[in-house]
């Protein structure tokens, strides 16, 4: 796997608070996303991940806490910064009764995509789908839906791109391909990536970095091999059943700092 | 606000139309549908008096079709999110670089095409059942149909931050937000007919009111009652900016709450 030197940070989170009902979804939680990095955010259900994306999407208003892309303040800036990012999820989909180019199009006119229909084309044949062109959007299965969706993210080369569960509910075939197509994306763009999944392959085989999140806090980050090794752990899918089980994991590395004179 | 975003926006919404046949016939069915009963029912009573009752037609009917620009142009603004709502595309939407403002903009073109759609119909069938002359109001028609369209939009907008801010529950006032001010803006009688009397200073209050009363001038006098028309003008500046801070306000609460992602993928 790649493993890009971090550079110019595209996506800074900083003290991120998000109450709901005086609960904390997320918890004075900081993240730093360089160019050509992909950056995994991981946790169980309810540890913060979507709300983290959520406002990193500007959907949510964080409580209290700043939000910076291309080291500008998002609020503030946010149709310049969208401009320049996209983003993907397994629980969004497109109108589905237009026909794939026409979701597309629209969406390359919303993004003021230069030639819009040799972009379309090119999207869908490194997607492999170019015959799904004239399909129509809702009659498509899940993996097919999620190439189209991930078109739909693409077409403005985004220097920063928000993955929700790419491969959730698809085949390990698909699956697969769509690991392939976003190192590839990376690699083509040098976009950074946040990626959420809670397929631990996906993880292991996509991201540079990992951020484990357990009741909105950040309780390990570090690089998949570094985590494993870390915890004591065979498998990164054991770090997450521990975090998510217990809600910490003992740090060996930082248990031999203290102990060392 | 970039027209580009506005024209990628309706070109959604023509795609949408023009895919779904059934959308297209839901623009003309139930006006057809109101409009040949009220046609019928009209002439009847035409036939079994005597009097004033061929000027009423034309009221009636001109009525039925200046409501509908209201409904449709209200309708324009409320379905268009809804459609976004329905098919999981609103997030799609939100995260893209489109302002509110450019959101709203294309929500009132759908609106205005969708009223030109269902009035050159209604108007078609007034004619050729009811030999009823829609352009009978001559010029005034233009500023009436205005102030009813930007009427509408301001319905539209207080229908969509009602469903902000109740989420999917609250569908229905898409379609019934116009019905509450129905009896009181004198579509079908005049403002006289309202009773209690101290109900007529509300029916003042709203915009349609002036040109509902305004249509009735210029049919019965063949006047343009400008007073009538700078007043629908006047009070629908004061409405859709209203409608317009409501709208902004709900759509900022429920970001605050983040209601807006849990309602999108529901």
């Amino acid at each position: 796997m790649p493993s890009p030197i971090p550079s110019e940070v595209i996506l800074e989170a900083r003290d991120l608070t998000r109450e709901f009902d005086g609960v904390k979804a997320l918890d004075k939680f900081s993240l730093k996303l360089h160019r050509g990095q992909v950056l995994g955010l991981l946790g169980a259900n309810g540890a913060g991940k979507t709300t983290a994306m959520n406002c990193m999407l500007g959907l949510t208003l964080p409580t209290s806490g700043g939000l910076y892309a291309f080291g500008k303040e998002l609020q503030s800036h946010r149709i310049e910064i969208l401009r320049r990012a996209n983003f993907s999820s397994a629980y969004t989909a497109l109108p589905a009764n237009l026909l794939v180019w026409q979701n597309l199009l629209v969406f390359a006119k919303i993004y003021r995509v230069p030639k819009p229909k040799e972009r379309i084309a090119e999207l869908l044949e490194m997607m492999e789908i170019t015959h799904l062109h004239k399909r129509v959007t809702g009659q498509l299965s899940a993996g097919e839906s999620t190439r189209v969706n991930l078109c739909k993210a693409l077409l403005n080369k985004p220097e920063l791109l928000l993955l929700d569960e790419p491969t959730a509910s698809l085949d390990p075939d698909i699956a697969d391909k769509v690991r392939k197509i976003v190192l590839r994306i990376r690699s083509e763009l040098n976009c950074g990536i946040l990626y959420t999944s809670h397929n631990m392959k996906d993880i292991e085989e996509v991201c540079d970095h990992l951020m484990f999140l357990h009741k909105g806090k950040v309780v390990m980050e570090g690089t998949p091999k570094d985590i494993v090794e870390r915890s004591s752990s065979s498998t990164l899918e054991d770090v997450f059943i521990k975090i998510a089980r217990d809600g910490e994991i003992v740090d060996e590395t930082a248990k031999k700092e203290e102990v060392a004179p | 606000m970039s027209l580009h975003v506005i024209q990628a926006l309706v070109l959604r919404y023509l795609f949408l139309y023009t895919r779904s046949p059934m959308r297209l016939i839901e623009l003309i069915f139930w006006p057809v549908v109101e409009l040949v009963i009220w046609g019928y029912l009209t002439l009847f009573i035409q036939e079994n008096t005597t009097g004033d009752f061929p000027r009423i037609i034309v009221f009636l009917l001109g009525a039925m079709i200046l409501w509908d620009v209201i409904f449709r142009a209200q309708q324009g603004v409320a379905i268009s999110f809804l459609e976004d709502v329905w098919t999981r595309n609103l997030l799609n939407v939100f995260v893209a670089p489109v302002r509110t403002v450019e959101y709203l903009a294309a929500t009132f073109c759908v609106g205005f095409l969708r009223i030109l759609v269902t009035v050159t119909v209604l108007g078609l069938v007034a004619g050729l059942m009811y030999a009823f002359n829609i352009f009978t109001l001559g010029w005034a028609l233009l500023p009436f149909f205005m102030n009813l369209m930007v009427s509408g939009w301001a319905l539209g907008m207080i229908s969509t931050a009602l469903i902000l801010r109740w989420g999917q529950a609250a569908e229905s006032l898409a379609w019934a937000v116009p019905f509450f001010i129905q009896p009181f803006i004198a579509v079908f009688y005049p403002v006289s007919a309202i009773k209690p009397e101290w109900v007529q200073t509300i029916s003042w209050a709203l915009p349609p009111t002036h040109v509902f009363e305004g249509m009735r001038e210029v049919l019965k006098t063949g006047v343009f009652a400008w007073d009538k028309f700078f007043w629908a003008a006047g009070l629908n500046i004061i409405f859709l900016t209203a409608a317009g801070m409501v709208f902004f306000y709900m759509l900022t609460l429920t970001r605050r709450r983040g209601l807006l992602t849990k309602f999108a993928t529901q």
